[in-house]
Formats: C-alpha cells, sequence, structure tokens
C-alpha cells in the first residue's frame, strides 16, 4: 500500500483558542477533534457536504465582516477565526431547531428512533423550551411502502437529504429524490420505481429521524431496551463491521459500523435482514437421529454415540468433511484437526469446486488489501457481478471509480452493477475468457486504451470466477497478467463469509493451518509435532469427495454448514452421493437439501451465538462476537467436535474458544502473534491483515497462466450469482425472501430470432449435469451464443455448471 | 424630463417591427460585432466593458467587467444570459426580449467574443413565449445572416447560442439555480463558493449576466466604455430599465439616467398617484427590497444612495403604494410570494417562510395576536440575524432573507397600523396588486 503523505497543518483560532488542524479538513470535523461538538444533521461524514440543514453555522470572521457559515462545508485556511458558542451562533441553532419542529409530529412515543434521535437529543441539548407555531401542521399520508423493505413517514422527514446523498454517491440507485418545492417538499419515489435497492437500510440507518423505517425492526423495541455489541458480518467473505442489537436475547437490528479498511459502515440488504434466520422456527434445536427412515429427535448423548461409533467403524481415509467456510476459525480449525488427527482422514475441503483454487485464495502474492482501491490509479474487475455477489466491495469498487477517480476496467459475460461507472467495459461468451485475455493483453482493437489505462498504476485486480460454469484457470491466467502491471495488487475472489479463514485453518486437501502446503515436508513435521501423525498424501477435493462416496471408495461425510446437495455444480452427483454414503452426519443450523438426507443432524451455535474471529477477503482476521445463547440445545461447533473426538477415545484439547485461538496461534505460521486481546482492545480493532504481528506465510502462491481451450457449442452458459438466491439465510429471513424471483434464460436479441421464441416463452436447457426448463428473456448485454442463468434458484439449480448447453424451444400445444 | 435612449433607441425609433434583423440592420444593428469582431481583441473589449462601469442589471448591482476578470481559464466556458425575470413587479427583460432581441444576440456575441466562449445559453423564463419566440428568431436570423456560427464575419471565431425555458419557477433566476435547472437537476441554489466563474455549468468557468446587463454590450463597443461611464453619476453608470407599477398614473418601463431624485421619478415621470391620493410607501428595487416611505423622496435614485438608505435597486422594480394600502395585506401577497418559490433546500428559508406567511395571513384575517408583531420580527431575525442591511443570512441563497423586507418594513415604519389591526382583530379587505 502506498504511504500516505505528512498532512499539512494550519492554525485556526476556534472559540478565542489557536489550534493546529489539517488544512483543508472540514472545520466541523476539525472542532470536534479539538473538543468542540457543532450539532448537524445533514451532514454524515461518509457523503458530500451539502450545508442543507444549517443547524452547524458558526460565526466566521472575513475581509467584510462576520459572516454566518455552515461548518459542514468551511475547509479549515491557515488563520481561520471561527466563534461556534456565541450568541448569535446559539440564537441561529435555536431557531433552525425551531423550524424543524415546526412541523414534525412529535410522535416520538410511537416513533422507532425515538431515544437515538438526533433531532430529539438536539432539541434538549440547543433547542428553544417551548413551541411558538400555533397554526396547523403539514399533513401527509402517513408511512408509505417505498419498497418491500423501507417505509416513508413523511411528516417526520426533516429533507436532509442524506438518504438520497448515499443513493446517487454511494450506492448509485438513484431511485429517491426530492419532490415539489419550498414548504411542499418532500422524499419520493418515481412513479413506477419503488425504492428497490439492495442498499436501501443503510438509508435508514442514516436517517436522523424516524421518516425512514425498516419493515423487520419496525415497533420491534426501544433503542434504550437493546443490547449491543459489535461483530463482523458473516454474510459474505468483506468482512464489514457490524453492531448486533438484541433485545430479550432476540437479534432484532444490525447495523453498519464506520470501519476504515471494510465497509465505512454502509451494509447490504442481506447483510442487515438475514437477521430474521436466526429466529427462524426452523432452526435446529435439538439432535435429529435417523430412524425408519425418519429423522427424529434424540439427545445429544445417543447422537454423538451414534456418529462415533459409526466413524469409528469406517478406515480414516474413507471418511471424507466439507464445509466450515461459514464457521468461525476456531470453529474451522477444530473441524480440520478433528478430521486429521482424530478421523486421520485427508479429504477435507471448505469448498464446493466453485470458486478458485484453495492456494490461490489463501496465498496469492501481491495479495491485495480493500484500501488499496483507494490509492490505485487503475483497477480491473474480472469476476462476478460484484453487486450480486460481494455488495459491499461493489460499494467500494464504485467510490474509487465515482469519487476518487480511478479507471476502472471491467470484464464480465453480461453488463454489471459496475458497467454504468466503469471506463472500459467487456463482455464475452462463457469460454471464450482465454481469447479475451489474449487479446487485452496485446490491446488489441478496442481493448487499446484499457491496456494503456493498465500502464498507469498501482493497478488493483479483482479477479473471480464470473460463472458457475466458468473454469477457474482463467482466473488464475488473469491474475498471473495482473502480476506483471505496475504497483500490482490482486484480491481473488470467494463469497462465502469464512472460506479464506477456513483455508487458512487447512479444511483443504492442499493445505495445513497456517497457510502450509501438504507437501511442505518441513511443515508437516512441525504439525504433526503438535497433532500426532497425520494422514498420508494429499486429499481428495469436494468434487472427488463427491465422487468416491458415489463409487463407494468413501463410506462416510461429515458436513459443516454445507449443502454440497443444494450448491455443487453438478447437483445429480451430489444427490447420488449423500444417497451412497454409508453414513452422513451434518452439523448445522438449518435442515438444507443435504442435512435433510444425512443420518444424524447435530444443531450448532451460529451468528451472534458464538465468539470467534474470521479471516476476510483480504487476509484480515476480525473479531467475532456473542451476545445470545444458541436456541434450544444447539451447542457451539467447537465442543460438539470435541465431545465427539473424546468419544472416539481422542482428544482435542478444545476447552474454549479463546484456548483455540492459542494454539492457532502456536500451531499455523501466518496467525502467529494474533489473539483477542489485540483484536478486541489493541490496534487490531480493526482487524490484523496476515500473516500477523509474528508470523509468516510459507506458502506463496504465483499464479500461472494456463491456456484453456476454447470450448465451442452452439450456446455456453453464463451462470451467475444474484443477491438473493436460494441461501438459507435468504429462505429463513421472511423480508428477503419475497424478493427473490424465479430464474429465467436470457439470450441475445438476435439469438431469441434464430430460436423463434420470444420473452415469457420457455425453453428447455440441456447441460452435462442436467436438465431444467426456464422463460426466457432478453437481454442485450450479453454476446450472442451466450444464455445467462441465475445460479442457485429453486428453477435453475438442476441444471448445474455445465459450460456446455443445448437449447430447444419448448412449444405449447397448437404452435 | 426627457431621458435619452441607450436600450431603447431602436424600438423607440422604431415602432412596428424592432424585433427583425432588417429593421435593426437598418438603424446600424451589428456594426458594433463588425467593430468588435474585425478590429478589437478580445481584451480591449473587456476593458471597454470594464472602463463603462456598467453594473449588474439583474439585481446584485455586481460590475461586470470586475466579474468577466473572474473567469477561470478552463475549457470549455460558457456564457450564460439570465432572462428568467420573475421578481413581481420587474417586466423590463421582456420588453428588451420582445422589442428588441437582436440587440441582445449582438450583445452576446460580443461578450463571447470577448470571453472566449463557443457556446452561449439564453434561459427565458417558461411564462414569456412570445419573448422567447422572438428570441429564436433572431438568433435563427443571426445565424442565416453569418453573425452566429462558424467563423463570424471571418473572425475565425465560433459560436452557437442555444435558447432554453424555465418551468415557471423564480428560483431559477438566482444564477446557480439556473445553471442547475439549464443542467436538467433540480432548480436549487449551489452553495458558494465555488463561484460560477470558477465552476459554474458542467462544473466549467461560466459568466451568468443579466439580459439587460448584456443588451448595453454594442453601445458600449460602439461609443466607448467612457462615453457610457459618462452618463449619469460614477458608481450608477449609464442608463438603467425600470418597471414602474402599483398606484402611478403612468406605470410601465422606463429607461432613465440615475441620480435623478424619487419624487422626479415618482411623480414627473410616473405621474404621481391617482386620484390625488397620498403616496403611502414604495418598494425601490423589487419584492426583496426593504420598503421607502415618502420622508426619502428627495434622495436620490443612485445604487448607492438607496443602499445607504437600507433598501436596494435590485432587479429595477418600482412598486407604488397609495394610502388606501393595508400594509398587512401588502405584506402577505409578497411574503406568500417567497414561501411559494422557496426551493425548500435550507430549513430557515423552507420552513420561516411559511410560517410568516400563515402569521401574516392570520392578521390580515382578523385572527392576530398581540404577540405576533415580535413573534414576526424574531422568526424574521432567525433567517436574516440582526435584521441589518445588506442582510446576513442562515440561509443558503438571498430568497429566504427577501422574505424578511416586508415584514421588517412594516414593523419598522407602520407598526402602529399593524396593532391597531390587532386590536380591533377583523378582516380588513384590500391591497396593492402585485404578483
Ligand atoms: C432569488 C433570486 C432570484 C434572481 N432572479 C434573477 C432574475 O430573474 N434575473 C436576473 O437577471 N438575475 C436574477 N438574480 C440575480 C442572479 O443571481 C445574478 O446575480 C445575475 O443574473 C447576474 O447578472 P448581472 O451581473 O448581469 O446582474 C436573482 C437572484 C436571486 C437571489
Ligand atoms: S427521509 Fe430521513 S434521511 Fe431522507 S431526507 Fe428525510 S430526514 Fe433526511
Ligand atoms: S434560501 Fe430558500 S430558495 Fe434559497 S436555497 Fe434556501 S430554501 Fe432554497
Ligand atoms: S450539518 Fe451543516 S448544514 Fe447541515
Amino acid at each position: 500500500m502506498a504511504d500516505t503523505p505528512q498532512p499539512e497543518l494550519v492554525t485556526i483560532t476556534l472559540n478565542g483558542v489557536d489550534t493546529e488542524v489539517r488544512k483543508g479538513q472540514l472545520l466541523i470535523d476539525a472542532a470536534e477533534q479539538a473538543g468542540t461538538y457543532i450539532p448537524r444533521f445533514c451532514y454524515q461524514n461518509r457523503l458530500k457536504p451539502v450545508g442543507l440543514c444549517r443547524m452547524c453555522l458558526v460565526e466566521v470572521e472575513g475581509p467584510r465582516g462576520t459572516a454566518l457559515v455552515p461548518s459542514c462545508t468551511q475547509p479549515c485556511t491557515e488563520g481561520l477565526v471561527v466563534d461556534s458558542e456565541n450568541a448569535v451562533v446559539h440564537k441561529a441553532q435555536e431557531g433552525v431547531l425551531e423550524f424543524l419542529l415546526l412541523n414534525h409530529p412529535l410522535d416520538c412515543p410511537v416513533c422507532d428512533k425515538g431515544g437515538e434521535c438526533p433531532l430529539q437529543d438536539h432539541t434538549v441539548a440547543y433547542g428553544p423550551g417551548e413551541s411558538r407555531f400555533v397554526e396547523e401542521k403539514r399533513h401527509y399520508e402517513k408511512p408509505i411502502e417505498i419498497s418491500d423493505l423501507v417505509l416513508l413517514d413523511r411528516e417526520r422527514c426533516i429533507l436532509c437529504a442524506r438518504c438520497t446523498r448515499f443513493c446517487d454517491e454511494i450506492s448509485g440507485d438513484s431511485l429517491i429524490e426530492f419532490v415539489d418545492r419550498g414548504n411542499g417538499t418532500q422524499i419520493l419515489t418515481f412513479f413506477d420505481e419503488p425504492f428497490a435497492s439492495y442498499f436501501s437500510g443503510n438509508t435508514v440507518q442514516i436517517c436522523p429521524v424516524g421518516a425512514l423505517t425498516a419493515k423487520p425492526y419496525r415497533f420491534r423495541a426501544r433503542p434504550w431496551d437493546l443490547e449491543a455489541i459489535e461483530s463482523i458480518s458473516m454474510v459474505d467473505s468483506v468482512g464489514s463491521k457490524v453492531s448486533v442489537q438484541t433485545s430479550q436475547n432476540q437479534v432484532l437490528r444490525i447495523n453498519g459500523v464506520d470501519s476504515d479498511t471494510t465497509n465505512h459502515g454502509w451494509l447490504s440488504d442481506k447483510d442487515r435482514f438475514t437477521l430474521q434466520a436466526i429466529h427462524s422456527e426452523d432452526r435446529l434445536r435439538v439432535p435429529l437421529v435417523r430412524k425408519d427412515g425418519e429423522l427424529v429427535e434424540a439427545s445429544w448423548g445417543e447422537a454423538l454415540e451414534l456418529v462415533a461409533e459409526r466413524l469409528g467403524s469406517v478406515r480414516g481415509d474413507e471418511v471424507a468433511g466439507l464445509g466450515a467456510a461459514r464457521s468461525t476459525n476456531e470453529e474451522a480449525y477444530t473441524f480440520a484437526k478433528f478430521l486429521r488427527s482424530v478421523v486421520v482422514t485427508p479429504h477435507m475441503d471448505a469448498q464446493l469446486d466453485d470458486a478458485l483454487s484453495d492456494e490461490f485464495l489463501a496465498a496469492t502474492l501481491n495479495r491485495a488489501e480493500i484500501n488499496d482501491l483507494e490509492t490505485a490509479g487503475t483497477i480491473l474487475v474480472w469476476a462476478g457481478d460484484l453487486k450480486e455477489e460481494l455488495p459491499v466491495l461493489y460499494l467500494r469498487v464504485r467510490r474509487a471509480a465515482t469519487i476518487l477517480g480511478a479507471t476502472l476496467i471491467v470484464i464480465h459475460p453480461r453488463r454489471t452493477g459496475l458497467s454504468d461507472v466503469a471506463d472500459h467495459v467487456f463482455t464475452y461468451r462463457p469460454g471464450e475468457g482465454a481469447d479475451t485475455l489474449r487479446r487485452l493483453k496485446a490491446g488489441d482493437g478496442p481493448f487499446a486504451e484499457a491496456r494503456q489505462a493498465l500502464d498507469s498504476g498501482p493497478v488493483m485486480t479483482i479477479v473471480g470466477r464470473t460463472g458457475g460454469a466458468e473454469d477457474p484457470r482463467l482466473a488464475e491466467s488473469v491474475a498471473a497478467f495482473a502480476r506483471t502491471l505496475p504497483d500490482a495488487a490482486i484480491m481473488p475472489l470467494a463469497r462465502r463469509a469464512n472460506v479464506y479463514g477456513a483455508l487458512d485453518m487447512g479444511v483443504s486437501a492442499d493445505l495445513l493451518p497456517g497457510r502450509v502446503s501438504v507437501r511442505d515436508t518441513e511443515g508437516r513435521t512441525a504439525l504433526e509435532d503438535a497433532w500426532g501423525p497425520l494422514p498420508e498424501g494429499r486429499g481428495k477435493h469436494a468434487t472427488e469427495i463427491l465422487q468416491g462416496l458415489k463409487s463407494g471408495d468413501l463410506k462416510a461425510l461429515i458436513t459443516l454448514g454445507a449443502d454440497p446437495v443444494g450448491n455443487h455444480p453438478q447437483p445429480a452427483l451430489a444427490g447420488e452421493a449423500v444417497e451412497s454414503a454409508e453414513f452422513v452426519v451434518s452439523l448445522d443450523t438449518l435442515l438444507n437439501a443435504t442435512s435433510a438426507r444425512a443420518d444424524v443432524v447435530l444443531p450448532v451455535a451460529g451468528f451472534g451465538e458464538s465468539e470467534g474471529t474470521a479471516t476476510n477477503l483480504e487476509g484480515r482476521v476480525q473479531k467475532l462476537n456473542r451476545i445470545i445463547p444458541p436456541p434450544g440445545q444447539a451447542r457451539t461447533t467447537w465442543s460438539v467436535l470435541d465431545d465427539l473426538a473424546r468419544r472416539m477415545g481422542a482428544t482435542l484439547g478444545a476447552h474454549d474458544a479463546e484456548t483455540i485461538m492459542k494454539e492457532i496461534a502456536s500451531i499455523a505460521p501466518a496467525y502467529a502473534g494474533i489473539d483477542w486481546a489485540l483484536l478486541d482492545w489493541g490496534e487490531g480493532r480493526d482487524g490484523v491483515v496476515l500473516p500477523g504481528p509474528d508470523g509468516t506465510q510459507p506458502l506463496q502462491h504465483m499464479p500461472v497462466e494456463t491456456s484453456v481451450t476454447a470450448t465451442t457449442g452452439r450456446f455456453t452458459l453464463h451462470l451467475g450469482r444474484v443477491l438473493y438466491d436460494n441461501a438459507d439465510v435468504v429462505r429463513n429471513s421472511p423480508s428477503l425472501d419475497v424478493l427473490v424471483q424465479p430464474a429465467s434464460a436470457a439470450f441475445h436479441p438476435r439469438d431469441l430470432a434464430v430460436l423463434a421464441v420470444q420473452p415469457g416463452d420457455s425453453v428447455r436447457l440441456a447441460g452435462d449435469y442436467g436438465t431444467v426448463e426456464l422463460a426466457v428473456r432478453a437481454d442485450e448485454s450479453l454476446a450472442e451464443g451466450t444464455v445467462y442463468v441465475q445460479a442457485n434458484m429453486d428453477n435453475s439449480r438442476a441444471l448445474g455448471a455445465s459450460l456446455i448447453v443445448q437449447v430447444d424451444a419448448v412449444r405449447g400445444e397448437g404452435s | 424630463m426627457s431621458q435619452p435612449h441607450i436600450l431603447t433607441r431602436h424600438m423607440v425609433a422604431n415602432r412596428t417591427d424592432s424585433n427583425t434583423l432588417a429593421s435593426y440592420e437598418q438603424s446600424g444593428g451589428y456594426s458594433a460585432l463588425r467593430k468588435g469582431l474585425n478590429s478589437m481583441t478580445p481584451e480591449q473589449i473587456r476593458a471597454e466593458v470594464k472602463a463603462s462601469n456598467i453594473r449588474g442589471r439583474g439585481g446584485a448591482g455586481f460590475p461586470t467587467g470586475v466579474k468577466w476578470g473572474f473567469l477561470a481559464p478552463a475549457e470549455p466556458r460558457y456564457l450564460v444570459v439570465n432572462g428568467d425575470e420573475s421578481e413581481p413587479g420587474t417586466f423590463k427583460d421582456r420588453q428588451l426580449l420582445e422589442r428588441d432581441p437582436h440587440q441582445l444576440v449582438e450583445g452576446i456575441i460580443i461578450s463571447a467574443f470577448a470571453l472566449n466562449c463557443a457556446k452561449a445559453f439564453i434561459y427565458i423564463r417558461g411564462e414569456y413565449p412570445k419573448p422567447a419566440r422572438r428570441v429564436q428568431r433572431a438568433i435563427d436570423e443571426a445565424r442565416a445572416a453569418g453573425y452566429l456560427g462558424d467563423n463570424i464575419l471571418g473572425s475565425g471565431f465560433s459560436l452557437d447560442i442555444t435558447l432554453h425555458l424555465g418551468a415557471g419557477a423564480y428560483i431559477c433566476g438566482e444564477e446557480t439555480a439556473l445553471l442547475n435547472s439549464l443542467e436538467g437537476r433540480r432548480g436549487e441554489p449551489r452553495l458558494k463558493p465555488p463561484f460560477p466563474a470558477v465552476e459554474g455549468l458542467y462544473a466549467k468557468p461560466t459568466i451568468v449576466n443579466n439580459v439587460e446587463t448584456l443588451s448595453n454590450v454594442p453601445w458600449i463597443v460602439n461609443n466607448g466604455g467612457a462615453a457610457y461611464a459618462a452618463i449619469g453619476p460614477e458608481r450608477s453608470a449609464g442608463t438603467r430599465m425600470f418597471s414602474l407599477s402599483g398606484h402611478v398614473n403612468n406605470p410601465g418601463n422606463y429607461e432613465i439616467v440615475m441620480g435623478l431624485t424619487w419624487r422626479e421619478f415618482i411623480y414627473d415621470l410616473g405621474g404621481g398617484v391617482p386620484d390625488g391620493r397620498e403616496l403611502k410607501c414604495w418598494i425601490p428595487g423589487g419584492a426583496s427590497a426593504p420598503w421607502f416611505t415618502p420622508d426619502l423622496l428627495d434622495t436620490l435614485v443612485t445604487i448607492d444612495d438607496v443602499g445607504q438608505n437600507g433598501s436596494m435597486l435590485g432587479s429595477g422594480a418600482v412598486v407604488v403604494m397609495d394610502e388606501t394600502t393595508n400594509v398587512v395585506h401588502a405584506a402577505h401577497r409578497l411574503v406568500r410570494f417567497f414561501a411559494h418559490e422557496s426551493c425548500g433546500q435550507c430549513t430557515p428559508c423552507r420552513e420561516g417562510t411559511t410560517w410568516l406567511e400563515r402569521v401574516l395571513w392570520r392578521i390580515g384575517h382578523g385572527m392576530g395576536r398581540p404577540e405576533d408583531i415580535d413573534l414576526l420580527l424574531d422568526v424574521c431575525d432567525n433567517i436574516s440575524p440582526g435584521l441589518r442591511w445588506p442582510p446576513a443570512m442562515t440561509t443558503i441563497c438571498p430568497l429566504g432573507p427577501s422574505a424578511t423586507a416586508p415584514v421588517n418594513s412594516i414593523m419598522t415604519h407602520f407598526r402602529p397600523e399593524v396593532e391597531a389591526m390587532i386590536a380591533a382583530n377583523e378582516l380588513v379587505q384590500g391591497g396593492v396588486s402585485i404578483g
């Protein structure tokens, strides 16, 4: 990362006291740092200041006497003389508050914001005692639904434009606007478009009054009854900082916390509203054991004895483990240790062969941090649609392109959320990625300007699988090229919340804890000193595991928060594997397509219910905190595995999560020096990027270019992700579940003509792994010969991720 | 009293078709353009305009030559002509647009040459369809005659003018709101700085000038800045258009040399108050200006004299009110206008102007309370602290403070009358028609 230059200082006189501040810093911030808080409504530190509400007026001396200026728009210059406390300023502030309250309904007793409302607080601190307004207040229809998630009460609105600025500047979803003027000014959506934004909850969070409220939280709690704890969102791998807020052991609200390194305070609505899944009626509360074909409730003792017995009755290397990508590091470590040292098997995978290779994700050279976006000259995104897959990362890239002026190049099989703000957008047909890369490298034809931009560094490259059917070696080839660019920083992408952590913990066929290769004999010996003898050889990856189960080479499967039947690119294979397995045990929070077929299901603690750490897509370790107990008899994953080990005659030594982290730090080289105290209280409050303070990274992955041969066929498949898909957390969050749209098959209009189908007609798609029938849609952004299908939907899952698909129109009777 | 005709010389000489190119050229039209483009440099023209001492006719009275000097060097740069003229009582630009559009077009071309702008915009209020039609026709005629377009008169200078119509908002006359409106955004004033001369239309350096201001440029180029500066008092140079309305015998537009007295203006030129009634007060420069009372009849009509007496010549709208005027109703009408026209961005203006309007309405309708007078003044103080002149503001633009002028004026000059009204508490009819 580039060094930040020393800021130039200037001296201002604030209320008679000379104060050194950063040159150009906004007065409102400089004053606050100097201990003088200036009241405000419209100012929000992550949005451009607009000076609308006039609450922050101060008196500034100028060449023509003093003037009242908003401190939120006043930059600090040498010799600036400011009075923020004299009678004129106080009168102006009191006046503004009185004006704001004229038409405010004062329905505080029934307002969600009551108790945490800047308008209430400022009125107590700076406001007039009594109202002098005897006229009738402004009236609007009480809250109107502006989207499926957000309600707007225009009577409470103070027109600070925080919500509209967020949408214009940060998310780019400009769906709400000021309408009308003067005393009739109001916030509204456009006539025919709801406020359907993946980021709508942020407007609710930053609204300084109760004008915007979120359906999932409305009338659920009073702020003073809430307990809160800081944690990390476990919805995706960005590692966004959140505040988890509960009352009576119910998580009622998740708000973003402003972290300079990750989310800047913003969250996606998926981060924010999947809290409903925590308290889903379908949460697993007691162990389940299959009897006469049915899963029935059992005691922990009975269930664990059964698992111990069944796992003990097969050879260790006939057992495989899948999952841990949504567990904490401490849980993932215990899982890896259990599999390698108690079961003694090398077969395990935190992924489902649906992203990039383990070594690429865990150990890439020149690995980027999110904040490299702040200094990047050029950004190359050749990955999934970030808005759909990693929405908060999308916000950070969008900021770099629109506010910081980086040149943005986006390459993907169709238009993405970033296309509108990108300088160069290229689309290509899946299967032709290698050719596209070759042309980009050569600066061929339309690629000339983009190629030139890649010479102005620093160049940050975000690389991932653009779709489920794409060859993962393409992304490695892109990274190999990206490494040659000036001041290169590379971010290889995977989505699941702690997939990077699980790989670092060694839940991998290729990796041992701490970014050590299984082929690294020195590292292996060191680990054997701690864990005892390890299984020989390289283990099987997810697909190989499923094939092994199907063929009978493998006998038993343990899943930890994973659903291969629902999520593996070859759904039929996964189904057959689970059917053929002699024994399947699932540790999970909800029943899914896999655990519903398991022999034993063990309920474990989920988000907010267990303490630990997680490692995000930068390799940043952050602390997750516990604020509620798990439901029913559910237990933490590590304690379940520890118990199981004991019943199998071994010991894991997992007494509590903090001790597990101490063990990780002593065993996993990249994690040396990491401990909870550092993350909770020390310099690591914004996380620590690995290798930790005392750590090293034995494995250095060097991406290599592999020639991926172009695949031919009439149609190739772009299996792209959308934010609201069939994920368990979405399906168990009623507020988001209604937003899930069925999958469709999109084609370029010319392909529609060739196929002689029209939007709304059906086509049958047949690939190597399955067949589905979908309604047809037109999408001009696709290359001809592409069919785009939304991945992981009820009606698309059976197709699987086969690059080549056969497309046939389904003709109704009589046509 | 005879007054020289500069701006109106052509329309006075030619009462039927002064808007056409033929008539304009016949009386020497576009000779300044030839002179400017063929024999002067942009610097020379700017120097003449500066020497003329002309001050902006849009309201603020800022010296035009000085403003032009602030234009930042970045390219492209724009010239924007403000023809939004929407202040109650103001109708001078209308006459210039309708009766002598070529004079404006010529002024724009010369100014754009002087400022090195390749693109100019004229923004005319939407309620002026006829003036807009005539301006468009003038632009078309000028283009056909080679005065507009590429390589004008062989000078190598090229210019295009685009006419844009407003959509019914007074605030779009404020220069930065106008620029937002031109860009297709909400008509809301921007924070200053940056000023348009540095960051204006599409964030590029932009000069915004009033229709009347630029209509003077051909005369200045033909006759020299010094000749213009010699007309009238030093700091109120040149002639100026005034729109006289209200209780006068001869309402209408007047082109006058500043420096005469108000008595001469209202009585000699305007013919005095009808039916021998007494003059009660007048607004010297548009709805935003504090009111004058007859004790000031013998002060001078100059920018500085009016300023020293706590008001302004503003947009040149003089509204006369006689003894029959109910001042509460009159103030209410004006405040209602500002409340209606507030863009609603900033709190004190959005909330305060409507509050003032509703209290004045109550008093005017027999529902006043004694404490309303202090309340009104204090609300005004919260919009324009200290109620001083020139006004201080808690707002983004001067529209909010403008609404305090009528309120403060009636309380300063007619407080006993307001008190009596509140004491009687009955609905009083009557009021001057404006707006
Ligand atoms: C509320 C408000 C309304 C205004 N309306 C007009 C207008 O209608 N026409 C105009 O020329 N200037 C108007 N102005 C003044 C302009 O902001 C600007 O000062 C002027 O156009 C500059 O031209 P000038 O320097 O030639 O006077 C208005 C200003 C304010 C604050
Ligand atoms: S809805 Fe809230 S955030 Fe939006 S303008 Fe109104 S008060 Fe501000
Ligand atoms: S003073 Fe009034 S018109 Fe001017 S910006 Fe504020 S609200 Fe808009
Ligand atoms: S906080 Fe500065 S004007 Fe609103």
